[in-house]
């Protein structure tokens, strides 16, 4: 840098805005201390994925459309038509998720080492206000996609504010635009969800700032006292933080690809309706913990206090930590306490997965009465009255003194405490993702095994389209496949003059013409397949009062996919003697509530397959279950084909980075 | 080096070539990570699969009379349809093409001679050139005038005057279905 500083052009520069010095200062020879372990990265691994979410965000408001009658569609056609739509939209939700893996992660860090001690006070509140900023874009974005889950997430959560007393009502009718959740609230929410992460990069800013002036805490928990605790920023922390990178990046870069709707609900691939509330909605894993809390507490007022409280009384964290120590290594008590309150806050996550009934009201009262005795009783207790070990006298003489074994093994302790959490971290997010959905399901599903299963998955061209087939000749009498156009035929086989004489066989509204009269038209490749009703009411008039509902999204938006849509297929059953049946109604133990509308669809022969293939009702069930699949990730086959070339890449990336990272810490001594 | 112990200077200056080999390594996989990851962010402003799809348009012909104009519209662009009379064809017929700032005989620019069709953009600056109308200013060569910075365009849809440097364009592929049926793309 310094003979960077000597070109004289950027002399010149430097002189009017002196901002090759400021990012020396700041990220090149910053003196960072020299025994920061890798519980550190998740700083800078927050701001990545703030960045990751800001990028990928901004270009998918290009293709999103904010309105209630629009935003569903604009979701499916980025997911659909947009070139590499599916990708930015699955690094965008899945990117969320991560984000708050890895800024609880930060937190957590910060607890343990007590970096909210004094002089970094503001630091830490300035982290509280990103945290509460966070979660509120993160709410505003899950509501954007307008499914059933947005919709319902958005009617809960401003509710809460019907809570206030006097007024409450005024101010959520205020946040609405309305009497319910609807349109403005939509649009107010995408302006608000746009707005706040450059706000985030405000707060970051001090955030930073804030960090500077005192620089940064570490495993010990003492001041930096001289060069000898230091080592410059770059390259020792920039190769260690690219380790991380490439970590993060693979933790990514699964979920994208393979598992790219593990942290969602299927119900939210049910378009918003604001007269049907889903049976059991859950928010998001990483709000379960204030979910549970909310819940805990049988009083409107009270619960809602209690929530917002539970991350409120983390700013009075440095005055009800009364212990002179910062690292919890060196007292003995808080470390246990410390972990305590993990499985605690894990605990209440697992109970808000749940439905609130049961063992869940007691065990969530009681996790809920342990997080605030956490904070106002036991940590002021033990700060008084804890024995401490001996704290080192300077970083340097601790880490480096004794040479080898000492220093290797501390990094040992550290690197073994990482091990352990970094898993944990993720179990408990992935046990909680899991939870959620597994609570939501009511008869246990066999599981079939389908071609498109696992890594390597792909689909079968010759089943789909078959199963095209039975969905045209049985099901297309009573559901639609919405999302689907005649074009899109040609992946799963069907060759362009095949899907022109498909298409062709079809009657499509057109218009208006030139005397502004609708007509109908051929269809042609270009259009969507028309749906069998014209609108809902249409539908159900037809159906006994029951809504078919669209296809195009049936296996990603029940619980258990395409085992889901076989089982109803092929569960159809004699009622048992205990079920009186609806009139009209059949018995499928696999139907929430086991009566559907739905008559049996499948009998022998029910359509004639052309390759020849006996047509049972399990062989159509199969079938179509697998058409089904495709028309509801068409993007499947690519995503898993380019997902594997990612996790090479990012592999070989990460191993890169972990031998540079060697590389350059051996010239330090440690 | 092969022979004796090696020198530790030698030593020190073979780990320095394999150190910096591997940032070099390092630092490029890195580039061609994030050129991969950027790729994504510009394609998708690319038009997506649906636009692309409606890319042709069937147009009846039947309906216009000679001497009149019909606007259709193709991508969302309009399309000029002008059914010629005898004038407008010989006037754009016998011109000498050295006087043509964009030489180009009709015949290769209006298939059927008494229709002429056109993409009608201004290859200017893009803005939409009056004449389709009777009642529009034609320009001095009785075929489009456009408003925005003035150029002409003659009965072949040919720029005559003014800073547009190219005739306005034929669209590619045009094909006559029937006599009077066009499929435009």
């Amino acid at each position: 840098m310094n003979g960077f500083l000597q070109i004289p052009i950027v002399r010149w520069f430097e002189q009017r805005l002196p901002i090759f010095g400021f990012i020396d200062d700041h990220l090149v020879t910053y003196p960072a201390p020299r025994n920061l372990n890798y519980w550190w990265n998740f700083g800078s691994l927050a701001g990545i994925a703030l960045v990751i979410q800001i990028v990928t965000g901004i270009v998918l408001a290009f293709h999103y459309t904010p309105h209630a009658d629009m935003a569903f569609a604009s979701v499916e056609h980025i997911m659909r038509n947009v070139n590499y739509g599916w990708l930015l939209r699955y690094i965008h939700a899945n990117g969320a998720s991560m984000f708050f893996l890895v800024v609880y992660i930060h937190i957590l860090r910060g607890l343990y080492y007590g970096s909210y001690k004094s002089p970094r006070e503001v630091l830490w509140w300035l982290g509280l206000v990103i945290f509460l900023l966070m979660m509120a874009t993160a709410f505003m974005g899950y509501v954007l996609p307008w499914g059933q889950m947005s919709y319902w997430a958005a009617t809960v959560i401003t509710n809460l504010f019907t809570a206030i007393p006097w007024v409450g009502e005024s101010i959520t009718t205020l946040l609405w635009g309305g009497f319910i959740v609807d349109n403005p609230t939509l649009n107010r929410f995408y302006s608000l969800h746009y707005l706040l992460p450059f706000v985030v990069v405000g707060v970051v800013m001090l955030h930073l700032w804030a960090l500077h002036v005192n620089k940064s805490n570490n495993p010990l928990g003492i001041d930096m006292q001289g060069p000898q605790d230091t080592l410059p920023f770059h390259p020792f922390y920039t190769t260690k933080d690219t380790l991380g990178l490439g970590v993060f990046l693979l933790v990514l870069a699964y979920f994208v690809f393979f598992n790219p709707n593990y942290f969602g609900h299927p119900d939210n691939y049910i378009p918003a309706n604001s007269l049907v509330t889903p049976p059991h909605i859950v928010p998001e894993w990483y709000f379960l913990p204030y979910y549970a809390i909310l819940r805990a507490i049988p009083d409107k007022l009270l619960g809602v206090i209690a929530m917002f409280g539970s991350i409120l009384i983390l700013f009075a964290l440095p005055w009800l930590d009364t212990s002179p120590v910062r690292s919890a290594k060196f007292r003995l008590i808080y470390k246990h306490v410390y972990w305590f309150l993990v499985a605690d806050t894990v605990v209440l996550g697992w109970v808000g997965a749940n439905p609130p009934e049961g063992k869940f009201i007691l065990i969530g009262q009681l996790a809920t009465a342990y997080y605030f005795l956490h904070f106002l009783v036991v940590m002021p207790l033990v700060g008084k009255f804890e024995p401490t070990r001996p704290v080192p006298e300077g970083i340097a003489t601790a880490v480096l003194k004794g040479g080898g074994a000492r220093g290797s093994r501390r990094r040992t302790h550290g690197q073994g405490v990482m091990r352990g959490v970094v898993p944990a971290a993720l179990a408990a997010m992935l046990g909680l993702g899991l939870a959620g959905q597994a609570a939501a399901e009511s008869h246990a599903l066999p599981a079939h095994g389908w071609s498109f299963d696992g890594v390597f998955g792909s689909f079968d061209q010759a089943a789909m389209q078959r199963g095209f087939q039975v969905y045209k000749e049985v099901c297309a009498g009573c559901h639609g496949v919405e999302y689907i156009a005649f074009r899109n035929l040609q992946d799963i086989g069907f060759g362009l003059d095949d899907v022109k004489a498909i298409a062709a066989e079809y009657e499509v509204e057109d218009g208006p013409d030139d005397e502004g009269e609708m007509f109908t038209r051929p269809g042609i490749p270009a259009d969507r397949i028309p749906s069998p009703f014209a609108n809902e009411q249409a539908a159900r008039a037809a159906n006994n009062g029951a809504l078919p509902p669209d296809l195009s999204l049936i296996t990603k938006a029940r619980t258990g996919g395409p085992d889901y849509l076989y089982a109803i297929l092929t569960g159809y059953d004699e009622p048992p003697a205990d079920i009186e049946l609806g009139e009209g109604m059949s018995y499928n133990p696999y139907f929430p509530g086991k009566q559907i509308a739905m008559p049996e669809p499948l009998f022998d022969d029910a359509v004639e397959y052309t390759d020849g293939t006996p047509a049972t009702p399990e062989q159509m069930a199969e079938d179509v279950t697998h058409f089904l699949a495709w028309a509801a990730e068409p993007e499947l086959e690519v995503r898993k084909r380019l997902g594997v070339k990612v996790m090479l890449f990012l592999i070989v990336l990460t191993a890169l980075f972990y031998a540079t990272k060697r590389k350059v810490w051996s010239k330090a001594e440690h | 080096m092969a022979d004796s112990a090696p020198a530790e200077g030698g030593v020190h200056g073979d780990d320095e070539t394999r150190r910096d080999f591997l940032y070099l390594v390092t630092g490029a996989a890195t580039a061609v990570g994030t050129a991969a990851f950027v790729w994504p962010l510009i394609d998708n402003m690319n038009p997506s699969a649906d636009v692309l799809a409606l890319s042709s348009t069937e147009v009846d012909l039947s309906p216009v009379e000679v001497g009149q104009s019909i606007t259709a519209v193709w991508r969302g662009k309009p399309v000029f349809i002008r059914h010629r009379t005898t004038e407008e064809i010989e006037a754009a017929r016998n011109v000498d093409l050295n006087d043509l700032l964009d030489p180009e005989p009709d015949e290769a620019r209006a298939e059927k001679p008494e229709w002429l069709i056109m993409v009608g953009i201004c290859t200017h600056l893009g803005c939409i050139p009056l004449g389709q109308r009777s009642s529009e200013p034609r320009g001095d060569w009785g075929g489009w005038f456009c408003p925005c910075h003035g150029s002409h365009y003659d009965t072949s849809g040919r720029v005559r005057r003014g800073p547009a440097p190219k005739n306005l364009e034929v669209p590619d592929p045009l094909v006559y279905l029937t006599d009077t049926l066009i499929r435009i793309g």
